[in-house]
């Protein structure tokens, strides 16, 4: 496989970031890590993972749409999408890396989401191995090897150096444009360092969750569950998971009075919300145990059901660790499983 | 502490005073603790909990809570018993329908304090005097309390509790605490600099609302961020300005009653210190109103819901601090 | 914001003016022909204690460079006791735009009867003067409210 070494990595982002822009995972002052657009000089964060997934990059916090102005009894209608410039997210995690796999399903399906295609066409992801998972760590338990990443092209760190494999044409033009910089290398530390890990990953408190109660075939016998108000009493209903969340990918299409002109935009909204889905009677969950339970329910049966059984959590952990009151998708799981 | 608090949670359950209990629950892990509601004394000595992680506050459930039929019982720390206080000060919570226990606190710990320091993989954290052991995947691992004691009880105010029905230990006081220091720290930078920190601070912020709604402060039915017909509803921060906005509108619709809990800055998941936004006003309503604690009774009126005929100017604000 | 045809700086100003008093102040103003600057909006409210946070903030989105309140002088409210609040209320949220590092002379609270004609051209004089060395706002502003 092609290698750099890990010492010689500047000149490999300062190579990439000449010609595109490159984001790669930096630590911030208070221990959390986050995508920063690499400037020279800039070290890569040795954390599992960032604080915000990679999803932000396809799918932003907020994104203009369309801006309207009047004039007198005129209105026009302004399309200010700019086409983006080419760019690559590097280090992005397994579980992030299979986030890209469920948004896809959403958001490129007809009718295809144009700002969505745009970005997603425009950006390289290149996705790193992990070698030290967090007891909060449970892609294993949705199929997705955390020793190897999907993304355009993968990456694996062994201690001493960063190797590197295309999956597809996108990664192998990321390759090609730094090929000077890397060399053909010896996989056998690379091996053992994976071996580990993956002996790792089957230690892990929740390697052993089960997803076989969950399914769209289950959808009944789960709605109704008694259990929906006990799990859901301590929720705040303040949307950190979904904010936190990789795939989580509900947004409202708000219109801003500028004072001369109106932009319309979309913005996150999350399902944990009093207002999410509101239309003229008011919300249709008009508990937070509903609102609760609506969130697990899409993520555990209605998405696979109307995905070919493709579960719509990747075991990141983000939630787990973010929830103010520790409530989280595994708790639930074990709360519904049918033994 | 534990045991004693379960042991006294189910006589009450029996004799009928209470119908149910507030408590913690453990998790997954060693620090994963869910606030949840006690029904029977088997779900307590099965699943209740109270050690160094439990630092959530309940008394906002309460709100609801007290509203249904039959009393609940309510364990509460120090620092909880003046959110309390103040929710039935502001006739949120019936007084009537909770039953309260004051327990004790040595100060909780915050598990991404622990993570921050690169401890991953953690399994269990046991206190060992000034010590924490921490067993995790990679192996045994060890770091001094104090680093790792949530940042709000780092600088406790009282170990008195203001409230309670009965206390299990003893009463604490009312602490001399440091905790304005930080404020004072950033009332002496100049402007520039504040605004650097806070535009660093604030431009974490997702608007995930965890600090409004963890905050027993924050108790409307309906929030002016919620609400269409406010005019400044909005979702998502789209800018600088609602940044901004959304924070100082918090903390001022807060002003007077927050009790610096502290919850706001535990919750937090970009780890912004908003507590400091929250002191800055009780510090000056402190220098400029006369001391005041919230929730430290239940009758006096709140420094915004009153006045002194010779209060001082606004422009008081010119006079103060550095520019 | 505008800019003149000298391309100077001409600051926006929104004063908050009560009914009763200020509004009524303002008006003896302009009876007295005493010149204040036509950077100045005034927007009249019952009374100062009307004045929410929020409208502070909103200004200063929208475009405002400062913003001023005025209101009865303290003990002659036309409604007894708003003004003490308006001054506890603006006290604290001034000195919180102060600790954000929003400038200091970018506010302000001034006292003005309905006699004092004066006194209220001279402290929008006065302000406006203050809020011009300041230059634009831009820690509270808002891009997307800025005029293309």
């Amino acid at each position: 496989m092609l290698k750099i070494a890990l010492d010689k990595i500047d000149s490999l982002f300062s190579a990439v970031a000449e010609k595109q822009t490159l984001y790669i995972p930096a630590d911030r002052a208070d221990g959390a890590s986050e995508y920063k657009k690499y400037e020279n000089g800039m070290k890569m964060s040795s954390n599992l993972n960032t604080l915000r997934s990679a999803k932000d990059f396809f799918f932003p916090q907020t994104e203009n749409l369309v801006d309207f102005k009047m004039e007198g009894k005129n209105i026009e209608v302004i399309d200010i999408r700019e086409e983006s410039e080419d760019f690559v997210v590097f280090g992005v995690r397994a579980c992030d890396a299979r986030s890209f796999t469920i948004l896809d399903k959403v958001f490129l399906s007809d009718p295809v989401d144009s700002y969505y295609k745009n970005r997603r066409d425009h950006g390289t992801i290149v996705t790193m191995a992990c070698s030290k998972p967090a007891e909060t760590c449970f892609c294993g338990v949705f199929g997705i090897d955390a020793t190897e990443p999907e993304g355009d092209a993968s990456c694996w760190n062994d201690g001493e150096s960063l190797f590197i494999k295309a999956n597809n044409e996108k990664g192998q033009a990321f390759i090609d444009s730094v090929s000077s910089l890397l060399q053909d290398g010896d996989t056998a530390k690379l091996d053992e360092t994976k071996a580990k890990t993956k002996e790792i990953l089957s230690k892990l408190p929740l390697a052993n969750l089960s997803t076989d109660s969950f399914g769209g075939d289950k959808l009944n016998e789960l709605f109704r569950s008694e259990k929906w108000a006990e799990l859901s009493e301590s929720c705040l209903g303040c949307g950190t998971c979904t904010f936190v969340c990789p795939t989580c990918q509900c947004y409202d299409i708000k219109d801003f009075n500028t004072g001369n002109g109106i932009k319309r935009f979309r913005c996150w909204d999350s399902c944990m919300y009093s207002d999410f889905t509101k239309m003229a009677h008011g919300n249709p969950r008009l508990t937070q145990v509903e609102r609760f339970r609506q969130r697990f329910m899409h993520k555990l049966v209605y998405f696979p059901a109307n995905n070919n059984g493709e579960f719509g959590c990747v075991g990141c952990g983000r939630c787990l660790s973010k929830c103010p009151v520790s409530m989280n998708i595994v708790k639930v799981m074990k709360a519904l499983e049918v033994k | 502490m534990q045991e004693a608090m379960i042991s006294r949670a189910k006589q009450l359950l029996a004799d009928g005073a209470v119908n149910r209990v507030i408590g913690w629950k453990k998790g997954e892990f060693a620090y994963d603790i869910t606030p949840a509601i006690f029904e029977s004394a088997e779900e307590l000595d099965a699943e209740f909990v109270y050690d160094d992680f439990t630092s959530a506050n309940v008394s906002k459930y309460l709100v609801k809570e007290t509203k249904k039929d039959g009393k609940i019982l309510a364990f509460l720390k120090p620092c909880d018993t003046y959110s309390f206080n103040q929710l039935v000060k502001e006739h949120r919570i019936n007084r009537d329908n909770v039953y309260v226990i004051g327990i004790q606190s040595d100060g909780k710990l915050d598990a991404e304090k622990i993570k921050s320091k690169g401890i991953s993989g953690i399994l269990g954290v046991k206190r060992n005097g000034e010590n924490l052991e921490i067993e995790t995947l990679y192996g045994q691992e060890t770091m001094p309390v104090a680093e790792a004691m949530s940042t709000k009880c780092l600088n406790c105010k009282s170990k008195k509790h203001v409230a309670y029905d009965e206390l299990i230990g003893e009463d604490g006081e009312v602490t001399a605490s440091d905790r304005f220091d930080m404020v004072e720290k950033l009332e002496n930078m100049t402007a520039q600099e504040r605004y650097d920190f806070w535009r660093n601070e604030l431009s974490k912020c997702i608007r995930c609302n965890a600090c409004r709604n963890v905050c027993p402060a924050c108790t409307c039915e309906k929030c002016v961020f919620d609400n269409p017909a406010s005019g400044i509803e909005n979702k998502a921060p789209a800018d600088s300005f609602e940044e901004n906005m959304f924070h100082i509108i918090r903390a001022f619709h807060v002003a007077g009653r927050c009790t610096d809990c502290g919850e706001c800055s535990r919750v937090c998941p970009q780890n912004i210190p908003i507590h400091l936004l929250n002191r800055k006003f009780i510090k000056d309503i402190n220098s400029f109103y006369g001391e005041y604690q919230a929730g430290a009774d239940t009758t006096s009126k709140a420094p915004l819901n009153d006045y002194k005929q010779d209060d001082c100017e606004a422009s008081i604000v010119h006079e103060r601090g550095v520019e | 914001m505008q800019v003149n045809e000298n391309k100077e700086f001409e600051p926006l100003i929104v004063a908050f003016c009560c009914n009763w008093c200020s509004y009524a102040g303002a008006d003896l103003s302009g009876t007295n022909r005493l010149n204040y600057p036509t950077n100045v909006k005034i927007i009249r409210v019952p009374c100062s204690c009307r004045v929410n946070p929020m409208f502070i903030l909103r200004a200063f989105q929208r475009g405002a460079d400062g913003v001023i309140l005025c209101g009865c002088h303290p003990g002659d409210c036309h409604y007894t006791s708003g003004n003490y609040f308006t001054r506890r209320r603006m006290t604290l949220l001034f000195s919180m735009l102060d600790y954000l590092g929003i400038e200091r002379d970018r506010t302000r609270v001034e006292w003005v009867s309905a006699a004092e004609g004066a006194k209220f051209a001279a402290t929008m004089n006065e302000f406006t003067e203050a809020v011009k060395k300041l230059g634009p706002n831009r820690r509270l502003e808002d891009l997307r409210c800025k005029k293309q």
